[in-house]
């Protein structure tokens, strides 16, 4: 299968150059489809019902989670809960891990890097519970330095925050040195996958993650379902974080001790469609492979570069080196605020991202107030890349007069 | 006349790029800052009040075209004017971004403002030229 054949399964995309998948993809028609079989087939409360269809709808859910941890590779089913989204999977560890084991002078380590998500619950986590809130810096392409890591990765570090690629950026960050390196002072890892899981073949048992989360919309799946992975023995440790129905195990008016892991993390009815759309969304990577993903994106990526570097009025930001660097491109036209790019390109139907991408912290060292971000996936061609360049040209001609 | 011409047209552009009301105004200012968190427009309006009067006003601060243009042209309108004249002017404004109706004498009262009538053809955008106005309503009842 090419990205041509790919692009005829989502619909949504006839007219449209859509270069934001960075921020939520689109859904192949085979997602859309499962979605509606639930509804047309499948559709009860799991866990609640002693009927067939209630049955029906737990095995189904149940079989979302094993697609799950197979293709991260998890040791076990149950080390896969299922949350709204990857900004809901971090809350989680902040406060059922973060609140309970952060004491006043450890501290959390993270990178610059971090989306907002991956930060502010950690910032709450320091202020609430006196630690330190520290980070690892990037060097002027983006990447964080090994003099660094080594400095920042010391004993009192107790939790290390790593993102593996960076959604404004495109950094592959070296999770699994880093991870090594974390453990070694005896800190647990949490890592961001929801910009790697959806584009490369991700493997938890080998990255050692302590925890790991991801967002399935951004992966062809529908919006609301997120996943959080931990290790067995971590979460059998961590207090539940939601309360509520379905999370138990019994009752007292005074008292109530919890159900097992996973489903101590998952008050309430769950979003079952959701994790229906992830698991076909998981069939349909899995049809065309993980590895030829990460080479058609990759492919994308060398040919959009080549395009954009030869702009001369385009600031292009990032590791210059592409075997570091996801499907994400930042950039800013010489002049143009990002928002004005963006509304440029939007009348030629090509949707890009600007602004500061939910990583102010980042944006500030590096010194920028915003960029436009171009993010790709299995569905992008070559043609949208053109799209891309020839509508820059555009905006380019619209501004050129006021230059100065 | 494509959506995107409607408003990138030489008196937003002029304004966007023009600096003479881009500064700070010294002791005696009132200051208010207004900020878009979702794309991070940020500015500073400063104003010198002589009794109901706007004797002077000014701004500093970052942003995309849209958003700089309408800090200025709004300056433009409302120095000069007392605070009541310019709560009106501001109501104007808001309506018509809004796309309310207004009437020939109210649009006649906006001069260079509107300018920015065709705003709500990008309607990402719309926030970017309320920004100054809604900053400027906070200041005068500060």
């Amino acid at each position: 299968m090419n990205n041509y054949d790919i692009k005829k399964d989502f619909h949504i995309l006839k007219d449209i150059t859509y270069l934001d998948s960075g921020a939520t993809t689109q859904k192949p028609v085979q997602v859309i489809n499962a979605i509606k079989n639930y509804y047309e087939n499948n559709n009860a409360n799991p866990h609640r019902g002693a009927y067939k269809l209630s049955i029906k709808a737990t095995d189904v859910y149940d079989e979302a989670r094993k697609k799950v941890s197979q293709f991260i590779n998890a040791r076990q089913t149950n080390e896969i809960v299922f949350t709204r989204n990857a900004t809901e999977s971090l809350n989680l560890i902040a406060y059922s891990y973060g609140m309970n084991n952060i004491k006043k002078g450890d501290t959390i380590l993270l990178s610059i890097m971090e989306h907002h998500s991956n930060l502010v619950p950690w910032q709450n986590v320091c202020k609430k519970n006196g630690a330190k809130l520290e980070y690892m810096y990037v060097n002027n392409e983006g990447l964080l330095y090994e003099e660094d890591i080594c400095k920042k990765i010391v004993p009192g570090v107790k939790v290390v925050g790593i993102t593996q690629v960076s959604n404004v950026l495109g950094t592959i960050n070296p999770v699994k040195e880093i991870v090594k390196r974390a453990h070694q002072v005896g800190a647990i890892v949490v890592v961001d996958a929801s910009q790697s899981v959806p584009h490369m073949k991700v493997n938890v048992q080998d990255l050692d993650a302590d925890f790991l989360v991801f967002s399935g919309h951004k992966m062809l799946a529908p919006l609301g379902i997120g996943v959080l992975y931990g290790k067995r023995e971590l979460l059998n440790k961590l207090s539940p974080f939601l309360f509520g129905g379905d999370m138990i195990e019994y009752v007292y008016e005074q008292e109530t001790t919890y159900a097992e892991v996973p489903t101590k993390f998952e008050a309430g009815t769950q979003n079952v469609e959701g994790a229906i759309g992830l698991s076909a969304a998981i069939d349909y990577l899995n049809n065309i492979g993980m590895n030829d993903v990460q080479k058609m994106e990759e492919e994308i990526l060398e040919y959009a570069m080549s395009k954009l570097l030869k702009l001369d009025f385009i600031t292009v930001y990032g590791p210059k080196d592409l075997s570091k660097h996801a499907g994400v491109i930042s950039f800013n036209v010489n002049g143009v605020h990002p928002h004005d790019v963006a509304s440029i390109l939007d009348s030629n139907n090509v949707c890009i991202r600007s602004g500061n991408h939910c990583a102010q912290p980042l944006l500030r060292y590096m010194g920028l107030d915003s960029t436009c971000r171009a993010s790709f996936y299995i569905y992008n061609t070559k043609e949208d890349v053109d799209k891309l360049i020839e509508s820059l040209n555009k905006t380019r001609k619209v501004f050129e007069k006021w230059m100065k | 006349m494509d959506e995107v011409e409607s408003v990138y047209t030489d008196i937003i552009m002029e304004h966007s790029t023009a600096t003479y009301n881009k500064h700070e105004l010294g002791n005696g200012a009132v200051k208010e800052h207004g900020h878009n968190p979702s794309c991070g427009d940020d500015i500073t309006l400063e104003i010198i009040w002589n009794g109901d009067l706007i004797e002077d006003l000014a701004f500093t601060g970052s942003g995309c075209a849209i958003s700089q243009a309408s800090t200025s042209i709004m300056i433009d309108l409302l120095k000069g004017k007392t605070k009541e004249e310019a709560l009106n002017l501001i109501n104007i404004f808001l309506r018509m971004i809004k796309r309310e109706d207004i009437t020939e004498e109210e649009t006649a009262k906006l001069e260079d403002a509107i300018a920015l009538k065709n705003i709500s053809n990008l309607p990402a955008r719309v926030k970017c030229a309320e920004l100054a106005w809604y900053t400027m309503e906070k200041l005068i009842e500060k």
